[in-house]
C-alpha cells in the first residue's frame, strides 16, 4: 500500500472538506446516504436509549438497598427491571457495535465507498427510531411488568400493562437489525477493494459478518414470536394458554431461538473490537488469524442449537435438557480460541497502556469471568440450584456490560480520532476506564455470591441476610454510572476543543487509518489495492514510522 | 480507465456506491435472497408452532382443515403458479429486449391473477368463515364441530393466510411500480434488476403458498373417514 | 474494466419460453395430484405424500423460475442455509415438545446408560 502511504505524510492534518462538514443543516443529515453519517445518527438514539435504561437500572439499585425494598411497591420494582433489560437489550446492546461502529467502519476497512445499499442504511435507523419510539411510548405511559422475556401466560392473559405498544416497538426495530445485517453481508461479499482477499479482512469484519448473519436468521423468529403474542393479547385466542390446548413452553422456545443467539449478537461485535485493539497496542498480528476468524462463524452457528439451556426449570423434557446441555458447553470453545490467541497475541508484544487498551485488557478479564460461569448454568444440576437467582444476572452482566460495553467504550476511544479529526484527553479516558472497571466488580462481584447464597432475581425484596452485599452491588452501581457520565463529557468536549488528531495517530494498520480524519465523504479518492495481510505490524516499524514504538502517546 | 468514460458507460439507475454495473446486479441479487432467507425464518417460526401444535392436537387439527373448502384452496394454488409463469415471461420479455407493451402485458397478467387469488380468498373462503363463526377472536361460534381444538386450527389458519395474503398485497404494490417504471422506459436488456429482484419476491411467495395449501387443506387426509 | 469485474461477470442466462411452460405444467400435475392422493386414504403416508410433492414443486420454482439452476454456488448457500436453520428450529423445538411424556432417566449412571441404550437401540423404553 505505499502509494497510500505517501499520501499520509502529504495529506493535511484536518482535511477542509469532510463527511461532517460537507453539507450543512439537519435535512443533510436526517436525509443522509452517506454510512459515517447513519452510523453517528445510530450512536446518538442509542446513547439516548443507554441512558434511559441507566436510569431504570439505577432506580433499581436505589431501591435495593434495603430489604423490603426502599422505593417502589413490587408492581413498579417488576416495571423497573423489564424496562432495563428491553431498553437495554433491544435498544442498545443489539444495534450498539454493529450500527454504529460497524456503519461507520465496514466500507472503510474493506476499501468500499459505502455500504451496498445506503438508502435502506437510512431507512435502517428510522425504522430503529420509530420501534425506539413506541417502546418509550408504552415506557412512560406505565411500562411492562413481564421482564423484557414476555413469557405468556402472564403477559397474553394477566398483565395488565402496555404489552402489544412495546412488544410492536420491538418488533419494528427487528426490522432496522435484519436490514442492516442484510447491508453488511452483501457489502462484505461484494463490495472489498481489489486484493482484500476473505483472508487479509481485519477480524473486525469477519466479528461483524458472523454477527449479520445471526441478525439475519435469527431476528424474524423474534418477530413472528413477538407477532403471535401480541395477536394472542388482542383477540384473546390462547395460543400460548394451557387451558385450551396452547403450550407457554412453545412461546419460549420461539422467543430463545432468537434469543440465545441475541446474546452472540451483543458480544461478537465487541470480540472483533478487541482484536483490533490487542494488535494496534501490542503492535503485533495477531496469533492465529485464521482461527479466530472461524471461531466466530462457529460461535454464530453454534449459538443458534443451545437455546433450551434457558429452559432447564421451566419444564422443558429432560431429554431435551440433555441435549441443550451438552451443545451449551460446546458454544464455550470458540470463545475460549479467542481469549487463548488474544493473550498470544499480547506476548512478547510492545504493549502500552492508553485507554482503547484498558478496556481491551478489562474486556480479555471480565469476559473470561463471565464465560466461566456460563459453564455453572450450562450444566444441568447445577443449573437447577442457579437459575432465577443473582448468579445469572451477574454471569450476563459480566458479559454484556464487562465484555460488550466495555469493548464498545474501547473501540469508541480507539476510532473517536477518524469519527471526529479530534483526540481526547488520555488521562481522563484512563480514569474513566478505571472508575467503569473498578465500579462494574463492585456492582457485580457480590452478585454472584447473592446468587449462590439463593437471592432470586426480580423480586422487589430480599431476606435481610443480603442486604450487606446489595448495599455494596448498590455502591459500585454509582461509582459505574459516574465512570460512563465522563466519558460523554470530554468526548463532546474533543469534538471542538480537542487536538486535530491526523490520519493516524495510532500508527495502525488497517485501510481506515490510510485515509484523512474526518474522511472525505466517498471515503477513498481512488480505491485502494490491498497487498498485504492484515497487522501487518513489522512492516511499520522498519522503514514507514522512525519514532520507537510502543511509547505512550498523548 | 478515466472516470468520464466510466460514468458515460454506465446506464440509468447505477448506483455509484458500486464500481461496476455486475457488482451492482449482483449485490441486488444477494439481498434479495438473503432477505428472502429471513422470510423463510419469519414464516418458518409460524410452520415450527403449527407443527408443534399439530402433532399434539391431531384430531383437532383434522376437523378444523375439514372446515376448509379444497376447491378454492386449489384453485387458488393453481392460480398463483399462473402468476408465477407470466412474472417469468415478464423478466424474460425484458432480457431478450422485447417491447415494453409486452412487458407490461405479462407484468398486469400476474397483477390481475394475484388479485384474483386474494378475491377469491376473501370472498369465498374468508367471508364465507366469517358467516359461519370461524373467525377466532372476531367471529367465533363455539360449540359442535368448533372445538378449543379447531379454534386452534383457524388462529393458524387465519394466521398464517393472512400474513400470506399480506405479501401478495405488498407484492401488488412492487407490481404496480414496475409497471409505472417499464411505462418509464428504465428498463432495457443491460438493466431489468428490479424486474428480477421483484420476480424472485413474487416467486417466494408463491412458494409459501404451495406448503400452505396441503399442510391446512389437506392434512389427516380428506378420505372418507378421516 | 477491474480484475473484479472481468473474473466475476456472468452473463444472464436467458431461459427459453419452452422451459417455462414445461414447468408451469409440471406444476399443475403436482397440484391436481396432491389434490387427488388426499381423498384416497393412505393412512400416514398421506402426510408424507403431500410434503414430497410440495417439496418437488418448490425444487421446480426455485430451480427454473427463481433461476438457481444457473445461479452462483453462494445463491444456493443462501437457500440451503435458510432451510436448514428452519429445521433446526422445528426438530430441537420437536426433541422437546415430543418427549414431554417419556418416561424420567432413572437415578444412577448404570441405570441410566441402560435406559440410553435400550431407547437407542429398540427405539423404546
Amino acid at each position: 500500500m505505499s502509494t497510500a502511504i505517501a499520501d499520509i505524510h502529504d495529506a493535511p492534518a484536518e482535511p477542509a472538506v469532510n463527511y461532517l462538514n460537507a453539507s450543512y443543516g439537519i435535512r443533510s443529515w436526517l436525509l443522509t446516504f452517506d454510512h459515517k453519517r447513519i452510523g453517528l445518527l445510530y450512536l446518538a438514539s442509542i446513547t439516548v436509549m443507554f441512558v434511559v435504561g441507566g436510569v431504570a437500572a439505577t432506580l433499581m439499585r436505589l431501591h435495593l438497598v434495603e430489604p423490603q425494598g426502599a422505593l417502589f411497591e413490587p408492581e413498579t420494582y417488576n416495571k423497573m427491571f423489564s424496562t432495563h433489560g428491553i431498553i437495554m437489550v433491544f435498544f442498545f446492546l443489539v444495534p450498539s457495535i454493529p450500527a454504529t461502529l460497524g456503519n461507520f467502519l465496514i466500507p472503510l476497512m474493506i476499501g468500499a465507498r459505502d455500504v451496498a445499499f445506503p438508502k435502506l442504511n437510512l431507512m435502517s435507523w428510522y425504522i430503529f427510531i420509530t420501534g425506539a419510539a413506541l417502546a418509550l411510548y408504552g415506557t412512560i405511559s406505565g411500562g411492562v411488568d413481564t421482564g423484557w422475556t414476555f413469557y405468556p401466560p402472564f403477559s397474553s392473559l394477566y398483565s395488565g400493562t402496555h404489552v402489544v405498544a412495546v412488544a410492536l416497538g420491538i418488533f419494528i426495530a427487528g426490522f432496522s437489525s435484519i436490514l442492516t445485517g442484510l447491508n453488511f453481508l452483501v457489502t462484505i461479499h461484494k463490495m472489498r477493494a481489489p486484493g482484500m482477499t476473505w483472508f487479509r479482512l481485519p477480524l473486525f469484519i469477519w466479528a461483524l459478518y458472523a454477527t449479520s448473519l445471526i441478525f439475519v436468521l435469527g431476528t424474524p423468529v423474534i418477530a413472528i414470536t413477538l407477532f403471535l403474542l401480541g395477536l394472542e393479547r388482542l383477540l384473546h385466542v390462547g395460543i400460548f394458554d394451557p387451558a385450551v390446548g396452547g403450550d407457554p413452553l412453545l412461546f419460549q422456545h420461539l422467543f430463545w431461538f432468537y434469543s440465545h443467539p441475541a446474546v452472540y449478537i451483543m458480544i461478537l461485535p465487541g470480540m472483533g473490537v478487541i482484536s483490533e485493539l490487542v494488535t494496534a497496542f501490542s503492535r503485533k498480528k495477531i496469533f492465529g488469524y485464521s482461527f479466530v476468524a472461524f471461531s466466530s462463524l462457529s460461535i454464530a452457528v453454534i449459538s443458534f442449537i443451545v437455546w433450551g439451556h434457558h429452559m432447564f426449570v421451566t419444564g422443558q423434557s429432560v431429554y431435551a435438557g440433555l441435549v441443550f446441555s451438552v451443545l451449551s458447553f460446546l458454544v464455550a470453545i470458540p470463545s475460549a480460541v479467542k481469549v487463548f490467541n488474544w493473550t498470544a497475541t499480547l506476548y512478547r508484544g510492545s504493549i502500552s497502556y492508553e485507554a482503547p487498551m484498558l478496556y481491551a485488557l478489562g474486556f480479555i478479564g471480565l469476559f473470561t469471568i463471565g464465560g466461566l460461569t456460563g459453564l455453572f448454568l450450562a450444566s444441568l444440576a447445577t443449573d437447577v440450584h442457579l437459575n432465577g437467582t443473582y448468579f445469572i444476572v451477574a454471569h450476563f452482566h459480566y458479559i454484556m456490560v464487562g465484555g460488550a460495553v466495555m469493548a464498545y467504550l474501547g473501540g469508541i476511544h480507539f476510532w473517536w480520532p477518524k469519527i471526529s479529526g479530534r483526540m481526547y484527553p488520555d488521562m481522563w479516558a484512563r480514569i474513566s476506564a478505571a472508575i467503569i472497571f473498578l465500579g462494574f466488580n463492585l456492582t457485580f462481584f457480590p452478585q454472584f455470591m447473592l446468587g449462590y447464597l439463593g437471592m432470586p432475581r426480580r423480586y422487589a425484596v430480599y431476606p435481610a441476610e443480603f442486604q450487606v452485599l446489595n448495599v455494596l452491588s448498590s455502591a459500585g452501581a454509582s461509582i459505574l454510572g459516574i465512570g460512563y457520565v465522563i466519558p460523554i463529557i470530554y468526548l463532546a468536549w474533543s469534538m471542538r476543543y480537542g487536538p486535530v488528531a491526523g490520519p493516524n495517530p495510532w500508527k495502525a494498520k488497517g485501510l481506515e487509518w490510510t485515509i484523512p480524519s474526518p474522511p472525505p465523504t466517498e471515503n477513498f479518492e481512488e480505491i485502494p489495492i490491498v497487498t498485504e495481510e492484515a497487522y501487518n505490524y513489522p512492516a511499520i516499524e522498519a522503514h514507514d514510522y522512525p519514532d520507537a514504538p510502543g511509547v505512550a502517546r498523548v | 480507465m478515466s472516470e468520464l468514460a466510466v460514468h458515460s458507460a454506465h446506464p440509468p439507475g447505477f448506483a455509484h456506491q458500486f464500481e461496476t454495473v455486475e457488482q451492482q446486479r449482483e449485490a441486488g441479487h444477494l439481498g434479495m435472497w438473503i432477505f428472502l432467507a429471513t422470510e423463510i425464518l419469519f414464516f418458518g417460526g409460524m410452520f415450527t408452532a403449527y407443527v408443534v401444535y399439530r402433532s399434539l392436537h391431531l384430531p383437532s387439527f383434522i376437523l378444523g382443515s375439514h372446515e376448509l373448502l379444497v376447491r378454492f384452496g386449489a384453485t387458488n394454488t393453481a392460480v398463483l403458479i399462473c402468476s408465477s409463469l407470466t412474472m417469468a415471461l415478464a423478466i424474460r420479455t425484458a432480457q431478450t429486449g422485447g417491447s415494453k407493451g409486452t412487458i407490461i402485458f405479462w407484468l398486469l397478467a400476474t397483477m390481475v391473477l394475484g388479485a384474483a387469488f386474494l378475491g377469491i380468498k376473501l370472498r369465498y373462503e374468508w367471508y364465507r368463515d366469517w358467516v359461519e363463526g370461524l373467525i377466532p377472536g372476531v367471529s367465533w361460534l363455539g360449540g359442535g364441530t368448533h372445538t378449543p381444538g379447531v379454534k386452534m386450527f383457524m388462529c393458524f389458519y387465519f394466521f398464517m393466510t393472512g400474513l400470506h395474503a399480506l405479501h401478495m398485497v405488498v407484492g401488488l404494490g412492487i407490481l404496480t411500480v414496475l409497471v409505472i417504471m417499464t411505462a418509464r422506459n428504465r428498463f432495457s436488456p443491460e438493466y431489468y434488476a428490479p424486474l428480477e429482484i421483484s420476480g424472485l419476491y413474487w416467486h417466494f411467495v408463491d412458494i409459501v403458498w404451495i406448503f400452505l395449501f396441503p399442510l391446512l387443506y389437506l392434512i389427516g387426509g380428506r378420505y372418507p373417514g378421516s | 474494466m477491474t480484475e473484479h469485474q472481468a473474473r466475476d461477470y456472468h452473463p444472464p442466462h436467458i431461459v427459453p419460453v419452452g422451459t417455462y411452460v414445461l414447468v408451469f405444467l409440471a406444476l399443475m400435475v403436482g397440484t391436481a395430484v396432491t389434490t387427488w392422493v388426499a381423498y384416497i386414504d393412505l393412512g400416514a403416508w398421506n402426510t408424507v405424500a403431500a410434503l414430497t410433492i410440495a417439496v418437488c414443486k418448490m425444487f421446480l420454482v426455485v430451480l427454473f423460475f427463481m433461476h438457481v439452476k444457473y445461479s452462483k454456488g453462494l445463491t444456493r448457500i443462501v437457500i440451503i442455509g435458510a432451510f436448514f436453520w428452519l429445521a433446526i428450529m422445528i426438530t430441537l423445538t420437536c426433541s422437546d415438545e415430543l418427549t414431554r411424556h417419556w418416561e424420567i432417566v432413572p437415578q444412577g449412571w448404570s441405570a441410566g446408560a441402560l435406559h440410553i441404550a435400550r431407547l437407542l437401540f429398540k427405539g423404546t423404553v
